[in-house]
């Protein structure tokens, strides 16, 4: 009796495939970075609303570091990984590293809708948005820049 | 390559319908409002946005359309979404944007909707 395997042809356990991408800070480079993510992710049969996820994320961090990062090179360094866990989950990963002036994230304040009305700020969603749909996220920052690292299960 | 927003509006009475098609960011959401202002501005009272070809709206676009919905509440009107996929959805939701704008599955839901409040 045949059995059907639902898990990525290739995709050893604990094993990684990795697609690497530098892309400008310039507009509208954050959606070219998107691709990469949904290609990816129908390559592992990610659904595609889980995949839309992903991109938003992505989108949300390559726009935080256009707009905040001081990048002395003016890149984002973006590294796609597909993977299996030893138990068979397997997981979408993006990582996006600018080189610029860091920051401290445990500073970041929770925005609210509230605080917004009434001509206050109503930018600083960014980071929320990216924790509220991705699984995990880590990020990493000092003087050398930033690193988020950000997976999504299949 | 661009991905720019293509807007267009229908008038519907003192219901403006605006469709949007394409990425959401901050000229998508500039031209959104553009075009939402000018409607208010002509006697509307309540705004429905299909997002039916929108697939992605960035934090910078929505943040335009909280300013959208504060100049509607200003006026006591209405904002109305409908068409959009889970993930605009869910960051409507994260937001909070769904708890002062009514989302709908359907063009008709919300027109019916904001109709029954005139």
């Amino acid at each position: 009796m045949s059995q059907r395997n639902s898990t990525t042809p290739g995709l050893a356990a604990a094993g990684v495939r990795e697609i690497s991408l530098t892309i400008p800070v310039a507009p509208e480079m954050e959606i070219v970075a998107t691709a990469q993510v949904a290609a990816l992710g129908e390559y592992m049969g990610m659904g595609r609303d889980r995949i839309d996820e992903v991109k938003l994320a992505l989108v949300e961090a390559c726009i935080n570091a256009f707009e905040h990062s001081g990048t002395t090179d003016e890149r984002l360094h973006l590294t796609f990984r597909v993977g299996r866990e030893a138990e068979g989950k397997e997981w979408l990963e993006v990582e996006v590293l600018d080189q610029g002036k860091g920051f401290d994230h445990s500073h970041v304040e929770v925005p609210s809708l509230e605080k917004n009305f009434g001509g206050g700020r109503k930018r600083g969603w960014g980071l929320h948005i990216i924790q509220s749909l991705m699984d995990t996220v880590a990020i990493t920052s000092g003087e050398w820049g930033t690193r988020i690292l950000m997976r999504k299960y299949k | 390559m661009s991905e720019a927003c293509k807007i267009s509006v229908e008038r519907r009475g003192d219901v403006a319908l605006l469709h949007t098609d394409g990425y959401i960011n901050n000229q998508g959401g500039e031209e959104i409002a553009k075009q939402a202002y000018a409607q208010l501005d002509t006697g509307a009272r309540a705004l429905v946005l299909n997002l039916e070809k929108t697939r992605i709206v960035n934090s910078i676009g929505i943040s335009i359309l909280i300013e959208v919905l504060e100049k509607v509440m200003d006026r006591k009107g209405l904002l109305a979404f409908c068409h959009l996929t889970p993930t605009i959805d869910k960051t409507f939701r994260i937001m909070g944007l769904a708890q002062y704008a009514q989302i709908f599955s359907t063009q008709d839901d919300a027109l019916r909707a904001v109709a029954a409040k005139g």
